[in-house]
């Protein structure tokens, strides 16, 4: 790969996708070797730098890292307790002044990651920005995809929930698409402005007529304060017209997946029938983010070359 | 000191002068405009293939004394201004603290007096620009206050702007409006469209403007106040503006270079130096804006000269300020983007930065070259090429959209009650 930095899915070319998503799957079967560690960037430095709580995804960063030999450090702290002392620049300039190779970040700003390409000299790799872009999530999504389906193309893919305030959502939209599958987004207008249009998207705001014949179905998170910001009147009236329940699942094809990036609240966005049952490919999902994040560690830092 | 302008063409389109004279500078006045002007003993320009035009006006400048002197005091922005080819400015009261009483006004008077330009205080429209009582505006303008407004936080109760409008009266005054919904507004950081929602940035929609000016030139209307409308950023917002002239209300416009110029496709960068409110909006907001500068819609073109340290904008998009410089940019910008591309005539550029302003803020012996008036001049170079280069700017800040432009056109010679301001040749 050219690329220095994975900053989200948007820049990306298809064929950039198809190379990450080939070097993930040599990358799942190290992972099921009673040895789980290959050479390939002994040496180097990885920095976990997490400015918003994850528990997932740092640690799968982490243990993507290790498992190829990197040196990994993680610094968390709240954007909060940073602001009030350290600017970012200075943290970076900081950690990179201990010559670091290669800087993950969680920020809660939208183009924090891209921030740090302006003046730090490390890769830097986006693992979630505000609400722009959450690139690896959707690139372990169409990994999961890719081998419950056997391909991406003419797929229908629909993505449910709080689209406007979400990352995974605009990565997967544009991961997705790219790689030819059509994409619906499903939700309540106030969580999708009409100005949603521009993405590659069709809009039903009818989830029972949006999952008719889909192929995938991703649900989203929906944050608790998302009520309180007037979004939605109550978490009855979301729960009647978009909970993925059984009975709406059927309008699916048989053999659809449902996914979601997590962590799932049951009994709101997703019916524990649903989360527990064959359908759901959740924990595949992590499973799958842990090859993902090896094979983007590796083709930016030059180790498969 | 005595000063001959030679062969300029002197454009003053108030007292329908257009054409190639000689101009003789002295004593602070216009003692004469005529064909050939001899002078042994003065000091004289060659100003052939020049343009000389009424001393240029920024109505809407920041200059953050007191309280962030490090972005920018007045002595600074003056020199920034007059390097800009302005011979006065109109100051902005949301200093620290802000300048909402006759004593502040002083201040800020007193600051100007020692700077080579004029700087006219505007004063708050409310105490401490909380929105909740009138401030002093009777006595603040007996000081000098030429103009009153709350900038970025603008009355919101309507009650309280028809009583701050109707007691302006008093001294036919006018208020300033930096029109904003900030409920509609609120945590916003960028134009709401498709191409923000892509960057994940919170939206600041069209409607939070073309609302409250909606709201506010009824309110204006209704009292038969001034209201002067700033920063124009939606087509809108034009429309508003529009319905009111035609109905008769009393409401002018303003519009900034950079919302004539540049749109919102360039926060792809997540660079905080395009961060400013009211936001940088789409491609066609931008052309109407352009359209409604030709037509006569817009009477004004200001900077919203915005002085940030740069640490304070070396930030994360989020969390940093709003705002852009603009004085040392402003003739250069508008002078290649629109008035060598045809879009306005010279005559336009005059009455944009210097007639209008003037009229509006009702300044005396501003926006004319005429004999006897006093002398403030700009003289610009239409053929004089630049690039944008912060860091030799006059401005104590550096935080422009246009670094690394390159422009051709800009102010060579800017005199201020006939001594020289500025000169670049």
């Amino acid at each position: 790969m050219e690329k220095k930095h994975l900053l989200g899915i948007e820049n990306l070319k298809k064929e950039e996708i198809e190379e990450i998503l080939e070097t993930s799957k040599s990358f799942i079967e190290i992972s099921k070797r009673p040895i789980k560690k290959v050479p390939v960037l002994r040496g180097k430095t990885v920095v976990n730098l997490f400015f918003e709580p994850s528990t997932r995804t740092r640690s799968s960063f982490e243990i993507a890292a290790k498992r190829l030999s990197a040196d990994v450090m993680n610094f968390s702290s709240s954007v909060s307790s940073v602001r009030k002392g350290e600017s970012l620049k200075d943290t970076v300039l900081n950690l990179e002044a201990m010559k670091t190779d290669l800087i993950i970040i969680r920020h809660s700003f939208s183009g924090a990651a891209k921030f740090l390409t302006t003046f730090c000299s490390s890769s830097v790799v986006n693992a979630g920005d505000g609400t722009h872009e959450h690139p690896t999530q959707a690139l372990l999504d169409g990994m999961t995809v890719l081998e419950k389906k056997g391909r991406l193309d003419g797929l229908k893919v629909v993505i449910v929930g709080d689209i406007l305030h979400s990352r995974v959502a605009r990565s997967d939209i544009f991961l997705f698409s790219k790689m030819g599958s059509k994409v619906v987004i499903s939700g309540p207008p106030t969580l999708i402005p009409d100005y949603f249009r521009g993405f590659p998207v069709e809009i039903d705001y009818n989830l029972d007529r949006a999952l008719e014949n889909a192929d995938v179905v991703i649900m989203l998170r929906l944050q608790k304060e998302r009520m309180q910001g007037g979004f939605f009147p109550s978490v009855r009236e979301y729960r009647q017209k978009y909970q993925l329940t059984p009975e709406r699942l059927i309008r699916t094809k048989p053999d659809a997946i449902v996914m979601h990036p997590g962590p799932i609240n049951r009994g709101i966005e997703l019916s524990s029938d649903v989360a527990d049952s064959g359908r759901s490919v959740i924990l595949e999902q992590v499973e799958k983010g842990v090859a993902v994040r090896m094979a983007v560690l590796s083709l930016l830092l030059g180790g498969e070359r | 000191m005595r000063i001959l302008l030679k062969n300029g063409r002197i454009v003053s389109p108030l007292n329908g002068l257009d054409g190639i004279f000689d101009v003789l500078v002295e004593n602070g006045k216009i003692k004469q405009i005529a064909k050939r002007i001899n002078c042994e003993d003065c000091k004289i320009y060659d100003l052939t293939r020049m343009i000389v035009v009424p001393g240029l006006i920024d109505m809407h400048v920041h200059f953050r004394e007191p309280g962030r002197e490090d972005a920018e005091d007045i002595e600074s922005g003056a020199k920034a201004a007059a390097k800009g080819g302005f011979v006065a400015v109109a100051m902005m009261p949301n200093t620290e603290p802000p300048v909402d009483d006759p004593l502040r006004v002083r201040f800020v008077v007193e600051r100007g007096k020692i700077t080579d330009i004029y700087v006219f205080p505007v004063g708050s429209f409310t105490k401490g620009r909380q929105g909740k009582e009138l401030a002093e505006m009777v006595m603040m303008a007996e000081e000098g206050a030429v103009a009153f407004s709350d900038d970025g936080f603008p009355v919101s109760d309507p009650l309280l702007l028809r009583r701050g409008l109707e007691y302006l009266k008093i001294i036919d005054g006018i208020y300033l409006d930096h029109a904003e919904d900030r409920s509609l507004s609120m945590g916003g950081v960028a134009n709401e469209s498709y191409i923000t929602a892509k960057l994940g940035l919170k939206g600041i929609p069209w409607i939070s403007e073309a609302a409250a000016v909606a709201r506010d030139v009824y309110i204006a209307e209704f009292t038969k106040s001034k209201i002067h409308i700033q920063h124009v950023s939606s087509a809108k917002t034009l429309e508003v503006i529009e319905q009111a002239k035609a109905r008769g209300a009393n409401v002018t416009c303003e519009v900034t270079p950079h919302h004539l110029v540049l749109d919102e496709t360039h926060l792809e960068t997540y660079d905080t130096n395009f961060k400013m409110n009211p936001p940088l909006r789409s491609a066609e907001d931008k052309e109407a804006l352009q359209e409604a500068l030709s037509s006569g819609l817009i009477d004004v073109i200001a900077s919203d000269h915005a002085p940030h340290t740069r640490d304070d904008k070396e930030v994360e998009f989020d969390v940093a300020p709003f705002g852009v410089i603009g004085l040392e940019t402003t003739v250069p910008v508008i002078w290649d983007k629109l008035v060598e591309k045809k879009k306005i005539t010279v005559e336009r550029f005059v009455e944009l930065l210097s007639v209008n302003p003037a009229r509006i803020l009702g300044l005396e012996g501003f926006g004319k070259i005429e004999k006897d008036g006093p002398a403030h001049i700009t003289v610009i170079d239409p053929k004089k090429e630049i690039t944008v280069n912060s860091e030799e700017f006059a401005s104590k800040s550096r935080n422009t959209p246009f670094e690394g432009w390159k422009l051709k056109g800009a102010a060579v010679l800017t005199i201020v009650n006939g001594k020289i301001a500025f000169e670049s040749f």
